[in-house]
């Protein structure tokens, strides 16, 4: 590591940062490989509470990779990742996903067969009605439905705020690729997480729907969620983060404020590299 | 919804419906009313069949009871294998073995100990038949734990292997002489087992069942009236596992068994912890195979292993492929057609075909049956056709099933909508008009 990129440029110092209250994520020496492929090789970042954090690199970076292995779909080789001070390297993605830590998929994994309503009324944590008993039960099932009700009070107003209300009733197979975005950060909302991976949120929208997914994320930043975002648009991470961690060749090649990242020679040279190819 | 039409006729006056919308969207409109005119519409097929073949009154009442009775056993098989791969997507081939579990927990629990062939225990038949279920989602359990973890394709193989394991086992001579001390096995082996009575046969002789005898007498043989109260029963059945399973599927658990269909890893990712969702329901579903198999082949003073063979899966597949995967009433919709139109239909048009026609001794081969042709002779090769038509019903299976493969393989109802949930998802509180109806 060369030049001043790797020093933080953020307010926060060194020492605040260690917090693990203020550092919900922390991805250490993270390594995975393929058969003989290095994906992820030593990468090692944190996440600040409250921010919108942006991992970029060109493609084939291990951006998607470090994804699968911090959000339990891989497995890591090596290396570690706490979550709010807990050691979670290795578990199975429901059970990361109970612990407030939840992800949204590259290419929208919608259940295609269900409708909007019911891909949301999925996703809330701590339903009763999925145990077996309670839904048949006819004294048990009288909560199911009380909770059900909760549910879907929430659920429409998750619909609201994402402004698909009018697609509410559609099944998920039929929407947009931008509907379909909006649809699965709506659900992955809908879990009440801690912290949002969004894995490429923005690829394949339209500029409208880009706008209003942003604005989405940002309205819920201010309401104290933290983002971990991937993207290789190298612009939209510029204008929309405070913090870029940019990898290449599956580890971490710079860190800081946009600005600061946007000069660095390297990563320069890591995207007109892939550009002249 | 289309506008209310208390009956077909008064509904003619918009834009001139023909009668054909009408009846639809009237047959349409519960669920109840699609079930009951597709049995209605087989019975009556059925009935005038009969009658072509010179049949009486007691010969068509015999043909809807058996109809019926293998209308309800395939319901429930099929309802139970709906809950498998149509809402969970786990591909179960095996439906056959966790069958012929449940006839033989049932039959090693209550049956006499003094049977014919195979012993039992002799406890009352409802702990056999409870029994039998627990054994079946056991033995389910057993293929799910290590199965599941696997992909779809290898539960498949793995439960089509442990359905002829089962099969074998059963048809094993050495096993039903296995015995220690007092316990011992007592399937019976290739000779099979024996089966308590129907509870439903002693009905007939009390003073209850004289007077259906002496009500019901003068058209139907008491064989027959004793045939359909068991039938009645199974009915019963079938109502109350789809009330069941209608009741899962509605439920925050069918929610997640649905999502675990369309793609597991999403349903992992908003934390549910699948593994044991799908261990729970290919129980549950198991042990209403089990039942099923209990209330069909379990219900005929008799039973060997050679009931239990893969095709029996096969069928049963069928008619959900039919119906429509995925749909409780689409299950029922399609034993319904299956046994109608696919099983008995076939038979009984023959019978009629070769009583009516007189088509003379059926040649002994198909090249016999072909060579006729020539002289443009046509009745050595139908006599042929009616003669073998139970394996050319495999024939026309194949072809029924490629035509809806290519023609509607989502079946008669698999693309109804059941909602995933324990309310209606509509908003809640007073309709809001929104115009927010454009986007991009």
């Amino acid at each position: 590591m060369s030049d001043a990129t790797t020093e933080p440029a953020e307010a926060a110092p060194e020492s605040e940062r260690s917090l693990s209250g203020d550092v919900p994520l922390r991805v250490e020496n993270l390594r995975k490989t393929f058969g003989g492929i290095v994906a992820v090789d030593d990468a090692s970042f944190a996440v600040e509470a409250g921010s919108l954090t942006g991992l970029i690199g060109p493609n084939g970076a291990g951006k998607s990779t470090t994804f699968n292995c911090i959000t339990g779909a891989h497995t890591p080789d090596s290396g570690t990742v706490t979550f709010q001070g807990e050691d979670i390297t290795g578990r199975r993605p429901d059970q990361i996903a109970t612990e407030g830590l939840v992800r949204t998929f590259q290419i929208a994994r919608e259940l295609e067969e269900m409708t909007v309503l019911e891909n949301l009324m999925l996703a809330p944590q701590g339903q009763i009605g999925e145990q077996l008993w309670r839904s048949v039960t006819p004294g048990a099932r009288v909560e199911v439905i009380e909770q059900e009700r909760e549910l879907r009070e929430r659920v429409w107003e998750t619909v609201d705020f994402f402004e698909i209300d009018h697609i509410a009733h559609d099944e998920a197979g039929t929407l947009s690729g931008g509907q379909r975005k909006l649809l699965e950060m709506a659900r992955a909302m809908m879990t009440e997480p801690d912290m949002l991976l969004l894995d490429e949120p923005l690829a394949g929208v339209n500029p409208t729907l880009e706008e209003k997914l942003l604005e989405r994320i940002h309205d819920l930043r201010e309401q104290g969620y933290t983002f971990l975002l991937v993207e290789h648009d190298m612009d939209v991470i510029m204008e929309n983060c405070e913090h870029v961690i940019v990898m290449h060749q599956g580890s971490v090649l710079a860190e800081g404020e946009p600005s600061m990242v946007k000069n660095n020679d390297r990563v320069i040279e890591a995207y007109l590299g892939e550009i002249d190819v | 919804m289309t506008a209310e039409t208390a009956d077909g006729s008064s509904g003619i006056d918009g834009e001139d419906p023909s009668i054909r919308d009408i009846l639809a969207t009237e047959i349409g409109k519960t669920d109840f009313r699609i079930v009951i005119s597709t049995m209605l519409a087989i019975y009556a097929l059925f009935i005038v069949l009969t009658f072509l073949g010179g049949g009486d009154i007691n010969s068509a009442g015999s043909s809807i009871i058996r109809l019926t009775f293998l209308f309800a056993a395939y319901g429930i098989l099929t309802l139970a294998l709906n809950l498998h791969w149509g809402y969970t997507g786990l591909f179960n081939i095996g439906v056959a073995g966790f069958m012929a579990v449940g006839v033989y927990t049932m039959a090693i629990v209550s049956t006499s100990p003094d049977a014919v062939s195979g012993t039992g225990l002799g406890l009352p038949l409802i702990v056999g038949v409870i029994a039998g279920m627990i054994m079946a989602a056991l033995v389910g359990l057993v293929a799910a734990v290590p199965a599941l973890r696997l992909r779809a394709d290898y539960l498949a193989i793995v439960t089509l292997g442990l359905s002829e394991i089962i099969r074998l086992t059963l048809n094993s001579a050495t096993l039903s002489n296995w015995t220690v001390s007092v316990f011992g096995f007592g399937t019976g082996g290739g000779s099979g087992i024996d089966l308590p009575a129907r509870p439903t046969d002693a009905l007939l002789n009390t003073a209850f069942g004289d007077v259906l005898v002496d009500v019901l007498g003068t058209f139907l043989r008491p064989s027959v009236i004793r045939r359909s109260l068991w039938v009645l029963v199974m009915i019963g059945f079938v109502i109350a596992v789809y009330w069941l399973l209608v009741r899962v599927g509605n439920s925050p658990f069918g929610r997640v068994l649905k999502a675990i269909r369309e793609d597991e890893l999403v349903a992992q990712s908003l934390g549910k912890d699948t593994r044991w969702f799908k261990i729970k329901v290919f129980m549950l579903g198991c042990a209403l195979m089990g039942l099923g198999g209990i209330l069909w082949q379990g219900s005929q003073g008799y039973v060997s292993p050679d009931s239990f063979r893969p095709i029996v899966t096969f069928y049963v597949f069928v008619a959900l492929i039919i119906g429509g995967s995925g749909s409780n009433t689409g299950s029922l919709v399609g034993s319904i057609l299956f046994v109608g139109l696919l099983f008995e239909g076939p038979r009984t048009l023959a019978n009629i075909v070769s009583g009516s026609l007189s088509l003379g001794s059926a040649p002994g081969t198909f090249a016999g049956a072909m060579a006729p042709l020539a002289s443009l002779e046509i009745t050595p090769l139908l006599a042929y056709f009616m003669n073998n038509i139970s394996a050319l019903r495999f024939i026309l299976l194949g072809v029924v099933l490629v035509i809806i493969m290519q023609r509607r393989p989502e079946g008669v109802l698999g693309h109804r909508t059941e909602t995933a949930a324990a309310i209606s998802l509509d908003r809640p509180g007073p309709a809001r008009t929104n115009g927010g109806e454009s986007d991009e």
